[in-house]
């Protein structure tokens, strides 16, 4: 029943959206090197941030995009809240609407919940990652990031590295990247990647990691034990430290690398490597919130009148 | 020591159906003319009965269905015989069999005589109940099965999981020879299927959904072809969805092991692709819906007769349950009230499939796998038959739905044929 535009998947969303959304956080980004470092674009709007699973970065960035753009920002997390007490998705979602939210942020941990949330809310829903399914914010975060690292998307080759089949990262952003154009390999252990990915994802597959070397970015995937319930997916952490862990060692000047933390050092990505200024790591946490705000501005504008040039001017002036 | 089918006593029907299309395809009957039902069996003397217009109508041997999930006892809100049986009703079904995945589960003698008590107080259509091979399915302990098929159990099954240890299986198998009752199974590798919740494949790999891999199905079917063969046992599959198994089933028939199987009109008409929406109450079920090439092998297999009949897996979930995410909700969709209708529509109305093939299949077919009785329009038979109107179009859903459940896999779907009235174990059970 939302009434409002959600982002749920990003599929959703055409070329020419994302490039309306990343533009738009160019403009936010430029608010973030003023002094003041707050406008009032979603003052008397009410955002509500329900996270019924772990979340460091995803969870401040949207509640600081919000108070940035002057919404009121509700913190909903699993623990502390009816949830506790057995309480239904969809109870908890129809009493938060009750409160006449513009937009609902939700993370949890089974895929569809996104999608049945939406259901019970006239509040615009943006899926903050909910299982294995999608986590769209991260991949337009991470085009935002490469955009600004590379000039175009377009012709770009990015390697996904590690655990793909536990992984909503991999997949929004496959999808995001091969909207925008960009060619995506997955390079992962054969237990680890998804059966017919080729065909459902349109990406490249390989198990043998020295396929990194034709990408322009290397992409290294957190190896999710939360996911993978009784394990064994692989033989040991040390051997795929050993065959598919990225580190300075595997990768040509020039190439980029990039995680959506949290990261386990030593694992899918080296020590020195992850302190390394030139990985984009820490620009992806930084974009994220930029991002974030434009693509709450984005759904909360419902008309194109909104987004011109001079709305927009308008918007990010202080 | 046969099955018994228990329905509510009541008034036999009396009524003569004027000018319809009769057709009964294993009695070879096909003439437009007047049917008539005396005192709840089929032919005699019109004089003086109800007269109901048949024209443009179709009467045919009502149909069958021995997989159906009545959740009766436990989740009495959800559906209970009343309401379970004129579910079936409603879809021109005209005896059903219920599986024994209850809470608590039926395996025991006590269980049976409590269900068949309650059916012959609220079964609008004749309910047989299937019990359990293992105690509590738990997949251990053989399950009292001689006195059970004495009492009149329809059959033997653990259905809603498979009996996962092979000698187990083969026990049970062997133990057939005694308590004669055939088996109707649940086939699926546990440790294969995992925690996935849909069809393993390009479209599980872009929705990130847990996939359930083809191969769980076929190998338990393989497993159970070879130790039925091995043990001289019968065995009938239930609901099978993916290509590779109507392979096992065949390699079984071709071997000559004693096998039957079945097909639901969800894995006949929908495909991973409709899971898209991951909506739960209308998309998720156990097996999953396959791919598209599954499809099209499940209803070739089902015209060659490789698939026996269809069977609904009638399965009623309360909408709490169905609303929550994809992941968490639980498997199955309802069945009985769509059934035929789906299935004229896109298999019959299509060209796919002749009229007469589907009311084998759903009818006389589906009676056999379990050894129910087959309806007949032959003079002399119990009543036992649907009045359909073949071109009237309905929404699903739109009326509401006889099950208490509404987590139907063809909701909002327009369709056209429906059952205008129900006449089962010689009463009218279902009129529109």
């Amino acid at each position: 029943m939302s009434s409002r535009r959600s982002l749920i998947a990003i599929g959703d969303l055409t070329r020419d959206e994302i490039t309306r959304m990343l533009d738009l956080a160019e403009r936010f980004s430029e608010v973030m090197r003023r002094d003041i470092k707050k406008v009032p674009t979603l003052r008397g709007r009410t955002v509500i941030n329900m996270f019924f699973e772990a979340s460091t970065r995803t969870a401040t960035s949207f509640e600081l995009a919000g108070k940035r753009m002057s919404a009121d920002v509700v913190n909903v997390k699993g623990s502390g809240s009816s949830v506790e007490k057995g309480e239904t998705l969809k109870d908890t979602v129809l009493t938060l609407n009750a409160y006449q939210p513009d937009i609902l942020v939700i993370r949890h941990k089974a895929a569809g919940a996104c999608a049945a949330a939406a259901r019970y809310t006239t509040a615009a829903v943006i899926n903050a990652g909910d299982g294995k399914h999608e986590h769209p914010t991260q991949a337009l975060l991470d085009l935002y990031t490469l955009r600004r690292a590379t000039g175009a998307l377009e012709g770009l080759h990015v390697a996904f590295v590690g655990d793909v089949l536990h992984s909503r990262v991999a997949r929004s952003g496959a999808i995001a990247l091969a909207t925008m154009g960009a060619r995506v390999t997955f390079v992962s252990p054969p237990t680890l990647l998804p059966r017919d990915a080729a065909e459902g994802l349109g990406v490249e597959v390989s198990t043998d990691i020295r396929d990194i070397a034709d990408a322009d970015v290397v992409y290294a995937l957190r190896m999710q034990h939360e996911r993978m319930g009784k394990g064994g997916f692989v033989p040991s952490l040390r051997e795929y430290a050993t065959q598919y862990g990225i580190g300075h060692h595997r990768l040509r000047p020039g190439q980029l690398v990039m995680h959506a933390g949290p990261m386990n050092r030593g694992v899918e990505i080296t020590d020195d490597l992850a302190d390394d200024p030139t990985a984009l790591i820490t620009t992806q946490v930084e974009s994220g919130m930029v991002v974030r705000m434009a693509v709450m501005y984005d759904l909360l504008t419902e008309s194109s009148a909104q987004r011109t040039p001079e709305a927009v001017a308008e918007a990010v002036a202080a | 020591m046969s099955a018994r089918l228990v329905q509510r006593p009541g008034p036999a029907a009396s009524l003569v159906i004027r000018g319809a299309r009769i057709l009964d395809p294993i009695a070879g009957i096909d003439r437009v003319g007047d049917l008539v039902v005396r005192d709840g069996v089929i032919g005699g003397d019109p004089a003086g009965l109800e007269e109901v217009d048949g024209t443009g109508l179709l009467v045919v041997p009502g149909f069958v269905d021995p997989h159906v999930h009545l959740r009766t006892p436990g989740r009495e809100d959800t559906e209970d015989l009343a309401s379970g049986s004129l579910s079936g009703a409603a879809g021109g079904f005209v005896a059903i069999a219920a599986m024994p995945n209850t809470q608590p589960p039926v395996d025991d003698a006590q269980d049976l005589v409590r269900l068949l008590e309650l059916a012959e107080r609220d079964a609008v259509i004749p309910v047989g109940f299937i019990a359990a091979i293992t105690k509590g399915q738990e997949g251990s302990q053989l399950t009292e099965a001689a006195e059970l098929a004495e009492l009149g159990a329809v059959a033997l099954s653990d259905d809603g999981r498979p009996v996962s240890d092979a000698a187990v299986f083969r026990r049970a198998l062997q133990y057939q020879r005694l308590a004669g009752l055939p088996f109707t199974l649940h086939e699926e590798d546990m440790h294969l299927s995992g925690d996935g919740c849909m069809h393993e494949g390009p479209v599980s790999a872009r929705l990130g959904v847990g996939g359930i891999p083809a191969v769980s199905e076929a190998i338990a079917v393989g497993r159970d072809v070879l130790l039925a063969h091995y043990e001289g046992a019968r065995i009938h599959i239930c609901h099978v969805s993916a290509k590779e198994t109507i392979e096992e089933v065949r390699r079984g028939k071709a071997m000559g092991v004693r096998i039957t199987a079945e097909v639901s009109p969800h894995h006949l008409l929908l495909i991973d692709e409709d899971c898209e929406n991951l909506d739960a109450a209308t998309r998720k079920m156990n097996p999953p819906l396959r791919g598209r090439a599954d499809r099209e092998a499940l209803i070739e297999a089902l015209i060659d007769g490789t698939l026996d009949c269809v069977a609904t897996d009638h399965a009623p979930h309360g909408a709490s349950e169905k609303e929550l995410p994809f992941e968490e909700a639980p498997f199955g969709v309802t069945g009985l009230e769509t059934a035929f209708a789906a299935l004229h529509t896109h298999l019959v109305r299509t060209g796919r499939m002749p009229l007469e093939l589907l009311i084998r299949r759903m009818s006389g077919d589906a009676a056999r796998v379990l050894d129910m009785p087959e309806p007949t329009l032959a003079d002399g038979a119990t009543a036992n038959l649907a009045v359909i109107d073949p071109d009237a179009v309905w929404r699903v859903g739109a009326d509401g739905f006889r099950s208490k459940s509404s987590n139907s896999a063809f909701l909002g779907d327009e369709l056209t044929g429906r059952v205008t009235m129900t006449i089962a174990g010689g009463q009218i059970a279902w009129r529109t």
